[in-house]
């Protein structure tokens, strides 16, 4: 498959502060690539150098074979982008929202209302094509903030954070358009916190953390290799620790209990 | 200093910006179309013909007749100047409209380049409803008052890039009180527009010359609406070209800084 996002040493200073710290990675076409870690890992400056917004300190950065730097427009005619942050325009309805926005990509208005009309039903917001965006819910904010980014049909879809405070019926709902549009053959790179929302919906996906990249892999295959299949969890007591040091078994402190990652759950 | 001056890309896809703004403007047309008549009726009661019967001519002219001009350059400056400061901070930092639109092909220059020409677009609007409200009343010399429209969407641009500026480099939305307060203020109060400049010293006359933009604007709104021709008018609306694109550029460079560092 030809490669559309291709990054090598990619890097992102802020003053003192590094962001991206010199990663590599490529995006295939038609895969589900996700980028996965905690807050301030550099999974969003990431994806904002690839979106041609925030401008990378060095290193090289091409999207659909164009340079960022040189090509932004043409890079972004492309790209379909779901923020982290909704920002719908609270000055207009469901639909306004969608019209005003497919004008910023110079669609024609008749086909911008085709587009429209089988995107509000695709993510069943027809019944609230005349509302304002303060009466919608968090989930049908952000499955038009997903409907909005499908305007211009783009070639790589964008998704950060994409079901951040959903409730799961809302997340499940956007796991499946998401994987509907996968079998479109629509790019996806994805940002997220959560393991689960990975291994559901990305084809490979690299864990982030202080700005490096720390592995990469196919989900199933860092979970079997990194974590092992099960967590015994237990109270953290001293004689449980000086036991487990003494294993060599890998374990985690999360407040008073413990993680253990095995594979082999009963003892 | 040099990196503020750096020349914006603006292409016509800025006017997309124009538009968003244009058409959430219209849809509370109403309220937006009432207060332009409505503000320099209630201006030109209270102080043109109230005030003004305690207040004898200037240079021959009757004190309605001297504040039209001046009323309408206030509203030029302040329809412009809160349009790009409270409208844009809104847009920028509480409805991340601009963080939606650079996600499209628009670049921020190009989305500040907009805002500026909307908020020009406003004193546009405002001033030409006034005109027709001191017409009514008939307080300027026809057809050369009518130059005030196309004139008021340039000295809007002045207005609308200066405020981008404040709006650029505010912590907060309650930091804009500050321009509002050491600017506007002294601008609406001592530009000519209530009294003539020359009725203060002359140290001040000439600090408010080259510091207070509003001056210009005065002076040209009231050679217009007398229909009296000063050779100085050509200086004025130069100072007021050369200052609206010097901070055009550096209300987007600043912009740049604050919102894609």
């Amino acid at each position: 498959m030809p490669i559309v996002v291709s990054a090598e040493n990619l890097t992102k200073r802020y003053g003192d502060l590094v962001a991206v710290d010199g990663i590599n990675f490529s995006v295939e076409q038609g895969e589900c690539f996700g980028f996965l870690g905690p807050n301030g890992a550099g999974k969003t400056t990431t994806i904002k150098m690839i979106q041609c917004v925030s401008p990378k300190t060095s290193g090289k950065l091409e999207v659909l074979g164009m340079d960022v730097d040189l090509y932004p427009k043409e890079i972004k005619r492309n790209l379909g982008v779901v923020p982290q942050e909704n920002n719908l325009d609270p000055d207009f309805t469901v639909y306004e929202n969608l019209m005003v926005y497919s004008r910023y990509f110079s669609i024609p208005k008749n086909e911008a209302k085709e587009r429209i009309e089988k995107l509000l039903r695709f993510m069943q917001l027809e019944e609230k094509r005349d509302a304002i965006i303060e009466r919608l819910s968090g989930g049908m904010k952000r499955r038009l903030i997903l409907a909005r980014a499908l305007l211009n049909e783009p070639k790589i879809l964008i998704l950060d954070e994409p079901t951040v405070g959903l409730d799961p019926q809302a997340r499940h709902l956007i796991w499946d358009r998401i994987r509907s549009l996968k079998k479109e053959g629509v790019t996806t790179i994805l940002t997220t916190h959560y393991m689960e929302e990975a291994s559901q919906l990305c084809d490979r996906l690299v864990i982030m953390d202080y700005g490096k990249i720390l592995v990469e892999g196919r989900p199933e295959d860092l979970v079997r290799e990194q974590i092992g299949t099960s967590i015994l969890e237990t109270k953290a007591n001293p004689e449980v620790l000086s036991c487990l040091q003494k294993m060599k078994q890998e374990f985690e402190i999360v407040g008073d209990t413990i993680h253990i990652f095995t594979d082999s759950p009963s003892i | 200093m040099a990196s503020y001056l750096k020349f914006p890309k603006v292409s016509n896809w800025a006017w997309k910006v124009w538009m968003r703004d244009w058409n959430v403007f219209m849809k509370t047309y109403r309220v937006n179309f009432i207060l332009p008549f409505l503000e320099p009726i209630l201006y030109l009661l209270a102080l043109g013909f109230g005030l003004g019967g305690f207040v004898g001519p200037i240079d021959g002219i009757p004190y309605a007749v001297f504040l039209a001009p001046g009323l309408i350059s206030i509203s030029i400056m302040n329809s412009a100047f809160f349009e790009c400061t409270y409208g844009s901070y809104v847009r920028m930092y509480y409805q991340k409209t601009f963080d939606a639109i650079i996600a499209t092909p628009l670049n921020l220059d190009e989305v500040i380049a907009g805002e500026i020409f909307w908020g020009a677009t406003r004193s546009f609007i405002n001033a030409s409803f006034m005109l027709i409200v001191v017409i009514a009343f008939g307080l300027v010399s026809l057809p050369m008052a009518l130059i005030i429209i196309p004139f008021s969407f340039i000295a809007g641009l002045l207005f609308s890039a200066l405020a981008m500026c404040f709006t650029s480099i505010s912590p907060n939305i309650n930091a804009l009180n500050y321009p509002i307060f050491l600017l506007i203020t002294p601008m609406f109060l001592f530009s000519g527009t209530f009294f003539p400049i020359s009725a203060l010293p002359q140290p001040i006359q000439y600090a408010s010359f080259a510091t207070l933009p509003l001056v210009h604007v005065v002076e040209i709104s009231r050679a217009l609406t007398l229909g009296r021709w000063s050779d100085l008018l050509p200086l004025n609306l130069i100072w007021i070209i050369i200052v609206s694109f010097l901070l055009f550029v550096i209300s987007i460079n600043l912009m740049k800084r604050r919102l894609i560092a």
